[in-house]
C-alpha cells in the first residue's frame, strides 16, 4: 500500500513523505519536498545588498538570526567591512538565542509527533521567554533582520546584560526539567532507542550535518572548526553521542541549548561594555568582481552561503547551503525497513526545517 | 438611533411579553403536556387514599405538591426512569460530559495553559455545549467511495453499545438497569462487539487510513480483552458469582483491591487500552495515521463517536470500581431524613404541610451513589492522568505487553485468587467476613 503522508497531514510539515507500506514495515521512503518554494535565491539577486536581509532570513524565522549569519559575513568581507567587537558579542549572544528558540520549537513538535502533548507545550511556552529577549534587543518577535553587514542594526537596551542572564538561568533550568517527563521516560526511550540508527560511516557518506551528525558520533561543529566572529574567544563544547539512534537525535539538540546557555554566559560577561555596533555604510553599496564562501552553524546544522558578485550594487548569485536538505538525504536510508509507527519519531528527529530546506 | 441600545419602548416591551409568553404556552400545549401524559400512561398508577388512579386524575394532581410526590415516586420505579435518567443514560452522558471538561481543564493545568476559558462566564464551563452546537451545525461529509450504510449507522452502534454497557453498571443498591444474572459475561459480551464496529466503519470509509487505523484497533483490542477477561476471574473465583450486583455487594468489609492488586493493575492496564487512551492510543495516532478510523468522519457523526467514547470511559471506571473498590460501599455520609417531617410534615408558621411520598430517595441510596460517584471520579482521574505525562507506544509493544506479560500477570492473579480460597482465607466460608 502506498501512503501519501502530507502535504495534508498532520504528521508531515509542509512536504509530502510517499511512504509503501507492507503490512506494518516501511518497504521505500520517497522523501518529496518543494511545495513551500520560494525562490528567496532568485529574489536576491534583483535586490542590494542591505535589501535582501529581510526576505532571506524567511526560510527559517525562528532561526533568522543564523540564517542570514553567513549571509552577512560574506557581504561584509566582499564590502571589505570591519565589524566592530561588541557587534560581534551581540551577534553571538542573537544566534545562540536564536538556536535555543528553534530548538524550543523543533522540540515541542517532536513531543507531540510522539503523541506526547505536554511536550508540545511546555518548550512552546518556555520559548516565549527567549522570544521576549530577542522582542527587547531587536523588536520583533520573529523575523528579527537585525543582522546586518558591519553589524548589527540597535545597539541592545539599557539593563540588557542582566535581565538575559537572569533569563537564561530560569530557561536553563527548566529545560533541565525535561529530563524527568520526556528524555528519562521509559517509554520515549523505548520507542527512540535504536530506532533509525545511522551509523558514523553512513552520517559522513550521506552528507548529514549539525546535530544529526553529532549523534552519530562524528565531533563536528563549525563553531568550534571555524569560529567567525567571536566564537574563538569563548569556550564551545560540542556535545557527541555514539549511538546514532533517534534517541540521540533528540538529545543532543538539548544539550546543545545548554550549551548554548553557557556560551551566552560568557559573551556577556566578556562583551565591552560599550562601543560602536555599527559601521556607518554608504548608500547602495558595491562590490568587486569577486566570490565568498561563508558557514556558520546554525540550529540545523553547518549552514553556508555563497556570493558572486559581479561589480553591481546587487549580487550576481546568493546560493544557500541548508543543513535542512542536507539531513532530508538519510531519511529514505533510515525508515527502509522501520515500522510505520516509527516514521514521525525518526523523520522529525532528522531536525529538518521543510521552509529552509525549500527555501 | 443608535442600533445596540435601541430607545425603550412601553409598547414593544409589553408585546415582547406577550410574545414569549404566547410561544411558551403553544409550546407547553403541543409538547409539554402531551410528554407528560405519555409518561403518566406509561407508569403504573399508585393507589393512594384507597383510590387508584387514572392518568387523567393523576395529571391534574400533579398541580397540587402535596400529591405530587407520591407519582413522582411510582415514575422513578419504572424502567423508563432507569434507562433514560438515573443509573442509565442520563447519569453517565452527565459524568461523561463533566469528564470531558475536567480532562481538558485538568491536561491545562499540567501543561501550563489556561484550557476553556471564555464559553460560559466561569472558566469556559460552557465549552462543551459551544463545541456539540458546532458539531451539530457542520456539514456530514461521506466520501464518496464509502459504503454509505454501514458508514452510516456505525457511530450510533457505537454509542448504542456504550449504553448497553452503561446500562449493565449497579449504581447503589437496587439501582440497575439490567440487573443480569450473568452480568459479568454481558460485560464481556459487549466489550467483544467495540473492535467489530471499528473494524466495520474502518472498513466502509474506503480510505487508507481509516483501514489502518482500524487493523490497529482490531489488534489492540483482541489481545487485551484476553488479559481483560482473566484479570478478572480472580474476583469471580472469591465471590462465587457473576452477577455485577452481588458482587459489589460482597466487599461491604474490604474491597478486592486489598487481596488482588496484581488483578486490579492488569485491568486498569487493559482498561486504558481498550478506551484507546494515551499512551495505547495508537488506533487515533494523529502523527503517523492522521485520526486512525475517525478521520473521515465529520460534523455530528464524529461527535457521536466521542459520546460514545466517553460513555464507554465511564462505565470502564465503573466496571474497574464495581469489582475492585467495593462498588457502593462508604461509611455512612449522608444524614438520615429528618423524621419530624414524615411524623409532622413541615411547619411553616401557621400552614403545615404533610407531604405523603417523603423521603424520594432512601438513605442508603444517596449514600451509596455519593461514594460510587467519588470512586468513580477518582478512577477517571488515573485514567486521564497518563495523557499528560506519557508519549504513545507503538504497536509491537504494545502487542508484546498485552500477549506476554498481561496475560502472565493475570494468571499470577488467578493463583493467588485460588490460594486465598483454597487456604480457607476469603471465600464462601471463609475466614474473613463478607
Amino acid at each position: 500500500m502506498t501512503l501519501n503522508v502530507g502535504p495534508q497531514h498532520p504528521g508531515s510539515g509542509h512536504m509530502r513523505i510517499i511512504v509503501q507500506i507492507d503490512g506494518d514495515h516501511i518497504v521505500a521512503c520517497d522523501p518529496d519536498p518543494g511545495y513551500v518554494h520560494r525562490g528567496e535565491e532568485k529574489m536576491a539577486e534583483y535586490r542590494n545588498y542591505i535589501t535582501n536581509i529581510p526576505h532571506l532570513e524567511r526560510p527559517v524565522i525562528h532561526d533568522s538570526c543564523n540564517i542570514l549569519y553567513p549571509y552577512v559575513l560574506g557581504v561584509e568581507e566582499l564590502l571589505g567591512i570591519e565589524t566592530p567587537e561588541r557587534a560581534k558579542y551581540v551577534r553571538v549572544i542573537a544566534s545562540e538565542l536564536n538556536r535555543c528558540i528553534y530548538t524550543m520549537y523543533w522540540l515541542a513538535i517532536y513531543g507531540i509527533f510522539l503523541g506526547h502533548s505536554t511536550m508540545f507545550m511546555w518548550p512552546a511556552g518556555d520559548r516565549e521567554l527567549l522570544i521576549d529577549l530577542m522582542e527587547k534587543m531587536t523588536g520583533a518577535r520573529v523575523t528579527h533582520a537585525h543582522f546586518v553587514p558591519g553589524g548589527v542594526r540597535n545597539d541592545l537596551p539599557p539593563n540588557f546584560e542582566d535581565v538575559c542572564l537572569r533569563q537564561v538561568n530560569y530557561f536553563e533550568k527548566r529545560i533541565k526539567e525535561y529530563a524527568d517527563i520526556f528524555y528519562d521516560n521509559p517509554i520515549l526511550i523505548s520507542r527512540t532507542r535504536d530506532t533509525g540508527v545511522l551509523s558514523r560511516q553512513d552520517a559522513i557518506r550521506l552528507g548529514t550535518t549539525g546535530s544529526v551528525l553529532r549523534a552519530s558520533g562524528v565531533d563536528y561543529d563549525v563553531r568550534k572548526k571555524e569560529p567567525y566572529d567571536v566564537y574563538d574567544e569563548l569556550d564551545v563544547n560540542t556535545n557527541v553521542m555514539k549511538e546514532g539512534d533517534s534517541y540521540a537525535r533528540s538529545r543532543v539538540p538539548w544539550l546543545d541549548m545548554m550549551e548554548s546557555c553557557n556560551i551566552i554566559r560568557s559573551a556577556l560577561e566578556k562583551m565591552p561594555s560599550s562601543g560602536s555596533v555599527r559601521v556607518k555604510l554608504k548608500p547602495n553599496p558595491k562590490g568587486g568582481h569577486d566570490t565568498v564562501y561563508k558557514r556558520v552553524e546554525s540550529g540545523r546544522g553547518s549552514l553556508g552561503c555563497y556570493i558572486v558578485s559581479d561589480g553591481k550594487p546587487e549580487p550576481y548569485r546568493v546560493k544557500m547551503s541548508v543543513g535542512s536538505f542536507r539531513n532530508l538525504i538519510a531519511l529514505p536510508y533510515l525508515l527502509k525497513g522501520e515500522k510505520l509507527g516509527n516514521m514521525p519519531a525518526v523523520y522529525w528527529s532528522l531536525n529538518y526545517w521543510p521552509v529552509e530546506a525549500d527555501r | 438611533m443608535s442600533v445596540i441600545a435601541p430607545d425603550f419602548r412601553l409598547s414593544s416591551f409589553i408585546r415582547s411579553i406577550f410574545d414569549n409568553a404566547f410561544w411558551a404556552l403553544l409550546l407547553a400545549n403541543l409538547a409539554g403536556i402531551p410528554a407528560i401524559m405519555m409518561v403518566l400512561f406509561y407508569i403504573e398508577m399508585p393507589v393512594i387514599d384507597g383510590e387508584l388512579l387514572t392518568p387523567f386524575l393523576a395529571f391534574s394532581w400533579l398541580a397540587d405538591p402535596s400529591r405530587t410526590l407520591p407519582i413522582v415516586h411510582a415514575f422513578m420505579a419504572t424502567d423508563l426512569f432507569r434507562v433514560v435518567a438515573f443509573p442509565g443514560f442520563g447519569f453517565a452522558a452527565l459524568i461523561a460530559a463533566a469528564t470531558i471538561f475536567v480532562e481538558r481543564k485538568m491536561l491545562a493545568k499540567l501543561q501550563l495553559r489556561v484550557g476553556p476559558f471564555y464559553c460560559g462566564k466561569i472558566e469556559g464551563i460552557l465549552q462543551l455545549m459551544g463545541d456539540g452546537l458546532k458539531l451539530i451545525s457542520k456539514e456530514i461529509i461521506i466520501p464518496a467511495k464509502a459504503d454509505k450504510p454501514i458508514f452510516w449507522v456505525a457511530p450510533v452502534i457505537f454509542v448504542a453499545t456504550a449504553a448497553a454497557f452503561v446500562a449493565l453498571i449497579p449504581v447503589a443498591p437496587g439501582w440497575v438497569v439490567a440487573d443480569v444474572d450473568l452480568g459479568l459475561i454481558a460485560v464481556f459480551a459487549v466489550i467483544g462487539f467495540f473492535p467489530i464496529i471499528t473494524i466495520l466503519s474502518a472498513w466502509s470509509a474506503n480510505s487508507k487510513f481509516p483501514f489502518i487505523g482500524g487493523i490497529r484497533a482490531l489488534f489492540q483490542m483482541v489481545s487485551f480483552e484476553i488479559p481483560l477477561i482473566l484479570s478478572l476471574l480472580g474476583v469471580v473465583i472469591l465471590t462465587g458469582t457473576l452477577n455485577l450486583s452481588e458482587i459489589a455487594a460482597s466487599q461491604s468489609s474490604f474491597p478486592w483491591i486489598v487481596f488482588l492488586p496484581i488483578g486490579a493493575i492488569v485491568f486498569f492496564t487493559t482498561m486504558l487500552a481498550e478506551l484507546e487512551r494515551i499512551p495505547f492510543d495508537l488506533p487515533e495516532a494523529e502523527s503517523e495515521i492522521v485520526a486512525g478510523w475517525l478521520t473521515e468522519f465529520s460534523g455530528m457523526m464524529y461527535g457521536l463517536v466521542q459520546l460514545g467514547t466517553y460513555l464507554k470511559l465511564y462505565a470502564f471506571a465503573a466496571l474497574f470500581v464495581v469489582l475492585f473498590l467495593g462498588g457502593w460501599h462508604g461509611p455512612m455520609v449522608v444524614p438520615p431524613f429528618p423524621e419530624e417531617i414524615l411524623l409532622d410534615g413541615i411547619v411553616m408558621g401557621p400552614v403545615t404541610a404533610k407531604i405523603p411520598g417523603l423521603p424520594l430517595f432512601t438513605q442508603e441510596m444517596i449514600n451509596g451513589t455519593f461514594w460510587f460517584v467519588l470512586k468513580t471520579v477518582g478512577v477517571i482521574f488515573f485514567i486521564l492522568l497518563p495523557r499528560g505525562v506519557f508519549p504513545r507506544i507503538r504497536i509491537d509493544m504494545l502487542l508484546n505487553l498485552g500477549w506476554s506479560k498481561l496475560i502472565g500477570l493475570a494468571f499470577v492473579n488467578i493463583f493467588i485468587a485460588l490460594g486465598l480460597l483454597y487456604a480457607g482465607v476469603l471465600g464462601p466460608g471463609g475466614m474473613l467476613p463478607q
